[in-house]
């Protein structure tokens, strides 16, 4: 056991003076898986949106279309989504860098994830509300942008809270195709010094309180937006 | 094209290898994750406040972690502290540790569910404290967790193609080591994920025949949406 | 009814509290061998607290309960020995969701008692048929009505072959039509000389059935006494005011 080893590594030999070190870089790396899974959760939100629409108010090649992605993108790891955009996708003659796959791969992925979200909040607003928006002379397309999307956003937003927490979370998986992430960052700095460990005890500390203070503004958020009566059934 | 499929068609049985290593390490963890859960669970639920908040604790904390990085920090940190644990082994752990997080939800929602009254019925006949988890709480809350069971299942399975950054040759890796060596990229992984797809597919129907085998009228378990998000 | 002079149960100066309320304000009492004792009172009044106690599902904070000779209430006491002799009938049944009725009524023979299987199944086949549900053995209580189930209670805690049974509001959760088949079951046990103690409002049963009636209200008793007396003449204002009000809602003292 090298415990006195680590005592020392993490107390005398320098450990905070390598995290003073190394800090602006992995500030550098937050700030990218930032973006990174606000871009993918923007993308999943737009892609979830128009998949949940599709299986609910689409015709039959619609209804099958976004059914199938739905399941596919749900029964396959994230990982290989990602070796399929970027490193498949190539075979087609479309490249692109590693963090734009990432993005993309992150967001299609959490689409299908997002898209039975928004298809069970819409499914549980009654029909009636789309037969009263009918009534009062609604089109189809206004009844759901009008009296529908209004409400299943509402109601959506604690699952999608829950969907934001993993995106940041899974958002590390880009670091295994070398996007410049956090973790990636992390890599790279330990390659240089060989101190893994120590870096990657650093890089998971960010991770920790990142979570943490998201899932607590999103607590907060969540508390401010309800509104009674309209829940998730 | 038909180049392309006999490929594929050779490539099989690494790919069929790739998929026993990925089931071995999912069915490896769950069961770590298995009796963790139900302990933690049962610590949550009947242990006293200390344990309470140290079991509530540890819940949070591995489900607050990415389990990617959870995966590299033990990975280093085993190679750092000079135990010298294989990949698969680390895998397993660290996946085990992490999925023990999740069940014990799974366990302490269902253990919840269990109306409380039997409980009281069952010390009225004179049964210890551990005969009524033993005959009472577990036998029903087993059964209540089957269908969030399932949704782990799922869930894991697809987490531990992570083993991939550690070394592990399990389903993704073989993928990739094929995927280099013969540059039909996309093919490959295509074949890669519809085994993904076989497996969770092929899991929880087999976990819906277990429900079903060991359902009891007037005891079902809620059900949760089919390869959902595991939070 | 042949009530003896053997005490079963004897009850001292029972005090328990919640938080600042207290709900047991020093209840003393006693059960003979074969006696059937009626509880009744207003709700919230501590009944099912005091049935509780005496088999210490809930702890009591003072005063001593004695089965025969053991103190139930003494830090000695083995209550897990105890608990078998003594029958507990709760309110919504309990009955355990994923045993059939037959094992429902074996699982106290097999896991407490340790009786062999086929001793186990043979006697706990006795009790369902004692209640009338011998054919119902294999169903689920998910697939008995109420009043079924209840019967299926009341056959776990006689399997255990109690000195005592105590009944919780055995027909309060019932369907007015499911009460009657409950109230027969637990007249039989009377009859055959069962020693219990009933909480319960069905007034008729207390009066026709039981040998002693306790009015109880705010945690003391208030009255005691043959349900003749209870019921034709009671002694405290109190008891006469909730009698009557009984009365008014359920249409006359006897159902
Ligand atoms: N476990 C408990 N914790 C706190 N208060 C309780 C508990 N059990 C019962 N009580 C309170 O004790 C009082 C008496 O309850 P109970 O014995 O059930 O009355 P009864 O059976 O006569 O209706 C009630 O006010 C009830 O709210
Ligand atoms: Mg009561």
């Amino acid at each position: 056991m090298k415990w006195e080893q680590l005592c020392q590594g993490l107390a005398e030999e320098g450990f905070l003076r390598l995290a003073c070190d190394i800090a602006p870089r992995l500030i550098q790396g937050t700030a990218t898986t930032f973006q990174l899974t606000m871009l993918a959760i923007g993308l999943g939100l737009a892609g979830g949106i128009l998949l949940a629409l599709g299986r609910v108010y689409g015709n039959k090649l619609i209804y099958w279309v976004s059914t199938a992605y739905v399941q596919f993108v749900r029964g396959t790891p994230v990982l290989v989504q990602l070796f399929l955009i970027y490193y498949g996708l190539p075979t087609f003659e479309i490249r692109l860098d590693s963090l734009t796959a990432a993005i993309i791969g992150l967001g299609l992925n959490s689409a299908a994830y997002q898209a039975e979200y928004f298809r069970g909040a819409i499914q549980s607003i009654s029909r009636g509300q789309m037969l009263a928006a009918r009534a009062i002379g609604m089109t189809n397309l206004q009844a759901i942008r009008y009296v529908i999307l209004p409400q299943a956003l509402r109601i959506v937003i604690p699952p999608w809270s829950n969907e934001l927490i993993y995106t940041l979370k899974y958002s590390s998986v880009a670091f295994i195709i070398g996007a410049p992430e956090l973790m990636a960052t992390g890599q790279i700095i330990a390659s240089r010094n060989f101190r893994y460990f120590e870096v990657f005890l650093i890089v998971a500390f960010i991770y920790l309180v990142c979570v943490l203070i998201i899932s607590k503004l999103l607590d907060i958020a969540e508390q401010k937006l309800k509104i009674p009566g309209l829940e998730m059934r | 094209m038909l180049d392309k499929l006999l490929l594929i068609w050779e490539s099989l049985p690494l790919l069929i290898r790739g998929a026993i290593v990925t089931l071995e390490l999912t069915m490896s963890l769950l069961a770590i994750g298995f009796v963790l859960g139900l302990i933690v669970a049962l610590g949550q639920v009947y242990g006293p406040r200390p344990i309470a908040m140290l079991m509530s604790g540890y819940e949070r904390f591995f489900r607050a972690m990415p389990i990617l990085v959870l995966l590299i920090v033990f990975f280093y940190g085993l190679a750092f502290l000079g135990v010298s644990l294989p990949a698969f082994g680390t895998a397993v752990l660290v996946f085990g540790l992490h999925s023990s997080a999740y069940q014990s939800q799974i366990f302490r929602g269902s253990i919840q569910a269990i109306k409380p009254g039997q409980i009281l019925a069952a010390r009225a006949l004179g049964m210890t404290r551990l005969q009524v988890i033993r005959y009472i709480t577990l036998p029903q809350a087993l059964r209540l967790a089957i269908p969030g069971w399932s949704n782990e299942y799922s869930g894991v399975l697809k987490d531990t193609s992570f083993a991939f950054a550690i070394g592990v040759t399990e389903l993704a890796r073989q993928g990739w080591q094929i995927a280099t060596r013969t540059r039909e990229m996309f093919l490959v992984f295509i074949s890669v994920a519809l085994i993904y797809l076989l497996l969770t597919y092929l899991g929880t129907w087999l976990l819906e025949l277990l429900e079903r085998y060991l359902s009891v009228p007037g005891l079902a378990g809620q059900r949760r949406e089919e390869h959902g998000r595991v939070v | 009814m042949a009530v003896s002079s053997k005490i079963i149960v004897r009850v001292e100066d029972l005090h328990k509290r919640y938080g600042s309320e207290e709900i047991l304000k020093g209840v003393s009492f006693t059960v003979r061998q074969g006696e059937a004792l009626a509880i009744i009172g207003p709700s919230g009044t501590g009944k099912s607290t005091l049935l509780r106690c005496i088999n210490r599902l809930t702890e009591p904070d003072r005063g001593r309960i004695w089965l025969e000779e053991t103190e139930i209430t003494s830090p000695h006491t083995d209550i897990n020995k105890i608990r078998q002799q003594i029958g507990f009938v709760f309110q919504d049944f309990n009955l355990f969701a994923h045993l059939t009725a037959l094992d429902n009524v074996r699982l106290g023979l097999l896991k407490v008692k340790k009786l062999p299987k086929k001793e186990a199944t043979e006697r706990a086949m006795h009790e369902l048929a004692r209640v009338g549900l011998a054919e119902h053995a294999q169903k689920y209580p998910a697939q008995l009505s109420g009043g079924q189930q209840q019967r299926v209670s009341i056959a776990r805690a006689l399997a255990m072959d109690p000195k005592l049974m105590l009944f919780d509001e055995p027909t309060s959760a019932l369907d007015p039509e499911l009460i009657g088949e409950v109230l027969q079951v637990m007249q039989k046990l009377a009859e055959e000389g069962m020693t219990m103690i009933v909480v319960t409002h069905e007034m008729g049963f207390a009066r026709s059935v039981c040998d002693q009636v306790i009015f109880m209200e705010k945690g003391v008793i208030v009255e005691q006494g043959p349900p003749e007396q209870i019921f034709t003449n009671p002694q405290q204002p109190r008891t006469r005011q909730f009698l009557g009000k009984i009365s008014e809602l359920y249409g006359g003292a006897g159902r």
